[in-house]
């Protein structure tokens, strides 16, 4: 018999599956009977009383009732599925995550990680500016600046266009084939890394800059012509008056291209840069465990979500200040 | 040639196929005070935004103060240090607050030094009675503390003619008159002045004279007391009539 199916499976629709289905309705179903119920009876009481507080309580206390339907529902799954797929997790832990593989990779793919730490670090404080240099050349006024807005334009359809990892080909192993030699950035002994940061805030400034111009173009016309009405020329009205409104509307987009960015700074390990995921990589080659991908994993969620929860609290105190009512 | 601080001649302006002002001819001496009044959609405010260079004209010319208004950037800005604007949204800057507000177009401008140019902030706010409100953002005022901000911002510039256009339409009732309070101080003072206006009894009071604009000219122009009384043109006279039966004189 067990020569017979050397590989078998435990089958995803089964038994349990039903179990887990119906230990997963069952009490949301319950629970939120109950609450639909008093729900009613509760929101009849609070008609007859005309809306003075009778029957609040009960109404919130149904609404109570609905929530723990759902949560004993989560639970019940859950705990059905560990006890039903024990064997199958098993293997699962064995290929994620391994103590020993976790702790004896840490060293190496946090060292790799600190690479793209510094890597999108660079890049990012470039594609800040160079950002919105491109937006404002693409929305700059008159027939002077006609060759600028056509630069900006074909920039960011090329660069936009382009996946990001044969730009990085292109400009990690092309430039300096083409004898285009970059010097090693402040901090750095690679200059193979300013290549890396190069090609990264080539495509990403694209993207931030069409985030830069959505905004600018959002800030509406009649502040221009206040500010204009003042005597302030464009480019005096772009500093100080529309671009930083623009800015401080278009920061959730902007922590979207950032976290972007932030990722992608793994690929530049194609271009023969030792950093966190080409680290994680050798070492699960060598060692048949994916550990060392969890590891770098939750190092990127360890500067993520952070960052994101950060911005939002800033973006939120500045709201907050110049707004009615706070 | 004249002694006018304004010159009008011929104006036209077109958005697309439709004419919106059609050849308008207006003189406005130093100290006058001319309030332009009509329907909406009569160009009234287009007739403001040409003064102002905001938008360009399609015929005819614009003088002020001896310098032809132009859509040449420098020339431009130039004008606009003498031509303050005032505009029926306020459009205050909300990112900065009314002290900034005010200190920007000098400093920026004019490049007037900081010190000075909070000093003269001072002096206008204080005037208003928002000296206190200086460090608040916009939009915590009312829109009444708003506009009369708006238009302190443009005489920190210390312009020689003042557009307002329709600066209390978008204003509750109660926060008209601390504004119009404020026109008529300028008014007194010997501000030049051109306003569109809604409020049909301010500028029978503060006018020197009234200027009915209809489907882009001049139907009649005249003193306040012969325009409200004694209109010549039917046209006058029906759009008055109406303006009445709104309750709005």
């Amino acid at each position: 018999m067990q020569t017979e199916a050397p590989a078998r499976r435990d089958p995803l629709v089964g038994p349990a599956f039903g179990f887990a289905i119906a230990g997963f309705c069952v009490p949301i179903a319950l629970f939120s009977g109950v609450a639909i119920v008093l729900g009613r009876r509760a929101e009849r009481r609070i008609v007859a009383s005309r809306g003075t507080v009778s029957g609040l309580d009960r109404a919130r206390r149904a609404q109570r009732l609905g929530q723990i339907g759902v949560a004993i529902g989560i639970v019940v799954l859950v705990a059905l599925f560990i006890a039903t797929r024990w064997e199958s997790l098993k293997t699962l832990r064995l290929v994620f995550f391994q103590w020993p593989d976790i702790t004896g990779s840490f060293d190496t793919v946090f060292e790799g990680f600190l690479i793209d730490v510094r890597l999108f670090i660079y890049a990012e404080a470039v594609v800040l500016v160079w950002g919105m240099v491109v937006a404002l050349f693409r929305i700059m006024p008159g027939t002077a600046s006609t060759p600028l807005r056509w630069f900006a334009a074909v920039y960011i359809d090329v660069f936009r266009g382009v996946p990001a990892i044969v730009t990085i080909a292109l400009v990690g192993f092309g430039l300096p084939i083409a004898g285009v030699n970059l010097p090693a950035l402040p901090f750095e002994s690679d200059s193979l890394f300013t290549y890396g940061v190069l090609a990264l805030a080539l495509v990403y400034g694209a993207y931030v800059a069409e985030v830069y111009r959505a905004g600018i173009e959002s800030v509406h016309w009649s502040q221009t012509a206040a500010s204009r009405s003042l005597g302030l020329s464009w480019g005096q009205t772009m500093g100080s008056v529309v671009v930083p409104q623009a800015v401080r509307r278009v920061i959730p987009p902007l922590l979207n291209d950032f976290i972007g960015l932030q990722k992608d700074a793994a690929l530049i390990t194609t271009i023969g840069i030792l950093e966190g995921y080409g680290r994680a990589r050798i070492f699960a080659n060598a060692n048949f465990s994916y550990a060392p991908f969890i590891v770098l994993a939750c190092l990127y969620l360890v500067i993520t979500i952070p960052m994101t929860r950060l911005t939002e609290w800033l973006v939120r105190r500045d709201r907050d200040r110049m707004q009615a009512g706070a | 040639m004249t002694d006018a601080l304004l010159e009008i001649h011929a104006a036209v302006k077109r958005f697309g196929d439709h004419e919106v002002l059609k050849g308008i001819d207006l003189d406005i001496a130093e100290h006058e005070v001319v309030c332009l009044i009509g329907a909406s959609g009569s160009g009234k405010s287009t007739l403001l935004r040409c003064i102002n260079g905001l938008l360009p004209l399609d015929g005819g010319s614009i003088v002020v103060d001896g310098t032809t208004v132009s859509q040449y950037e420098a020339e431009l800005n130039f004008l606009r240090r003498e031509v303050g604007l005032v505009f029926q949204s306020f459009n205050l800057f909300p990112h900065m607050t009314v002290l900034k507000n005010v200190m920007l177009a000098p400093r920026k401008v004019l490049g007037v030094p900081r010190a000075e140019a909070a000093e003269r902030a001072h002096e206008l706010l204080e005037r208003i009675g928002l000296w206190e409100k200086r460090d608040e953002y916009p939009d915590r005022l009312s829109g009444g503390q708003q506009q009369r901000v708006a238009i302190v911002r443009a005489l920190a510039m210390r312009p020689k003619l003042m557009l307002l256009d329709e600066i209390t339409s978008a204003l509750d009732p109660e926060l008209v008159s601390s504004v119009l309070e404020l026109v008529r101080e300028l008014a007194v003072e010997g501000m030049t002045m051109m306003l569109a206006t809604h409020e049909m009894s301010f500028a029978r009071e503060v006018a020197d004279r009234v200027c009915f604009l209809d489907a882009g000219v001049i139907a009649e122009m005249g003193p306040p007391e012969q325009m409200f009384t004694a209109p010549k043109n039917p046209r006058t006279a029906e759009f008055l009539k109406r303006i009445i039966a709104a309750g709005r004189l």
